[in-house]
């Protein structure tokens, strides 16, 4: 079995374009959250969410471009571009061929399909502009970034809708582990941030309309965001040999499913994906330092999610770190785990923990050091993160420092 | 249809009963409803009578509409059907 490093990082979501201000916004727990910005806004309930704001698609991508990208895929497209930079890696040859791209999105282009069933049903138009097709389709942004960086291996999109990011990744890991690929280019995208998005959410009556307060007491639900982490998984030796600077090791991986209820997670398929992911990484659970939650805000979620890490890890859960990141940036859905693993590697790189922000009265139910409000140093060389989806599919992925 | 019998015959419905099987004193949990059910029924009740409902799943004690039994939330229906019409 080969060993996997991180080797490159890029992101953009609610709090930053790039990594460097994604960090800086974490360390100053920063809220990215904020009023939603675009057509029909009026006619929902629900009118926050963390938007990428002051994104201008023009100043990124030409016009040719802009008629095949979808908002994810632009999104994915901008932090592929930050990651693979990042690694330094070029792909042509044998390396070209045996890397690929693995992308978790849960809605695809539901920007591009909202616009264009608006047009026909709404406006009565008969005509839609000929690339809907290929803008919309789940798999666009995985295909686009194969293109623009030629990795002609295995390339394909993982849809499992909150958790679709950290199966993508533990694929892309198994991948790399198993010797299949040098590298492969994984995380996730999504861009749900618009009416018939929001309007589906707003449906479930899960969604929080003032902020996002995991772990706290007065928590009311969850809110949206939008965004995406993209990462360069890269074998061992392979990094070594070029002086790659290795930003963490991706030890361990596991999923598991509920089987039990398509909303209302379980404890038990939890803790086993938690455990699991511990006994794929040969991890003893006393050096897991801290876990980046999936810590939505709903009622739901973040008790049985507490309940979860206290059973997996027993003792250590009383003494590690777990902060939700989502109270800062929203929920980014299929996409969330990618931009969630910044704060991951943040712990073991940079020794600082993620906070979870608006955290306002303590939880009975959520008794654990959930980071409250502020950032916090601390020394961790195994850190783990959480993924629990709606149809009851949970994926954690384990890093180690190196 | 009296609003009553509208959201007893919508509950009903939800829990696979006949309405006379649904009594006022019922709670949701009696009538075997869960989240998932009480949220569509509360789609089917906002449909019928063109209200809001204020409700939020993540804190139902909040809400200012109770869903504790039947008749509770017969009389949260009444109140904001009365208040539209007003």
């Amino acid at each position: 079995m080969k060993r996997v490093v991180i080797t490159g990082a890029g992101t953009i979501n609610a709090l930053g374009r790039g990594v460097p201000a994604t960090f800086e916004a974490m360390r100053e727990g920063r809220c990215g959250i904020g009023e939603l910005e675009f057509r029909d806004v009026e006619r929902l309930a629900i009118r926050i969410g963390g938007q990428v704001k002051g994104y201008e698609p023009e100043e990124t991508f030409n016009r040719q471009q802009l008629a095949l990208y979808d908002r994810f895929t632009q999104f994915a497209l901008i932090a592929a571009r930050e990651a693979i930079a990042q690694a330094g890696l070029e792909f042509h040859g044998d390396l070209a061929d045996r890397s690929g791209v693995v992308l978790g999105t849960s809605g695809g282009g539901l920007t591009t399909q909202d616009e264009n069933y608006r047009s026909v049903y709404e406006e009565g138009k008969n005509r839609v502009h000929p690339f809907v097709v290929p803008k919309l389709m789940n798999n666009a942004a995985a295909s686009h970034v194969s293109m623009e960086f030629n990795l002609r291996g295995p390339t394909f999109t993982v849809a499992t809708a909150c958790a679709s990011s950290n199966h993508a990744m533990g694929l892309a890991f198994q991948m790399v582990r198993s010797g299949a690929c040098p590298a492969m280019i994984t995380g996730g995208s999504e861009s749900m941030l618009c009416f018939g998005g929001v309007k589906a959410w707003e449906g479930l009556r899960v969604m929080s309309k003032d902020a996002c307060r995991p772990f706290s007491a007065n928590r009311n639900g969850m809110v949206q965001g939008e965004g995406a982490g993209v990462y360069v998984f890269e074998e061992y030796e392979h990094a070594r040999a070029r002086g790659a600077d290795i930003l963490a090791e991706v030890v361990g991986f596991a999923m598991t499913s509920d089987a039990a209820d398509i909303v209302m997670p379980s404890k038990q398929g939890a803790a086993r994906a938690i455990s699991g992911a511990l006994r794929d990484g040969g991890i003893d659970r006393d050096e897991v330092g801290y876990i980046n939650a999936h810590g939505t805000g709903t009622a739901a979620n973040d008790k049985t999610e507490c309940a979860a890490v206290a059973d997996a890890m027993g003792p250590q859960a009383d003494r590690l770190m777990i902060s939700s990141t989502k109270s800062m940036h929203g929920h980014c859905i299929g996409g969330t785990g990618a931009v969630e693993l910044l704060a991951c590697i943040m712990a073991l790189r940079d020794g600082v923990i993620a906070p979870t922000i608006n955290h306002e009265e303590f939880d009975a139910e959520c008794a654990l050091d959930v980071v409250p409000n502020e950032a916090r140093e601390a020394d961790v060389s195994v850190v783990l993160s959480n993924a629990f989806a709606f149809g009851g599919l949970n994926a954690v992925l384990a890093l180690r420092k190196v | 249809m009296t609003v009553k019998d509208k959201v007893i015959e919508i509950i009903a419905e939800q829990a696979v009963l006949e309405p006379s099987d649904v009594t006022m004193d019922s709670t949701l949990e009696d009538l075997g409803i869960d989240s998932l059910g009480l949220v569509e029924s509360i789609f089917a009740i906002e449909e019928a009578f063109d209200i809001s409902v204020p409700f939020n799943a993540n804190e139902p004690e909040q809400s200012d509409f109770d869903i504790s039994s039947v008749s509770t939330i017969v009389a949260g229906i009444e109140k904001l059907v009365a208040e539209q019409t007003a």
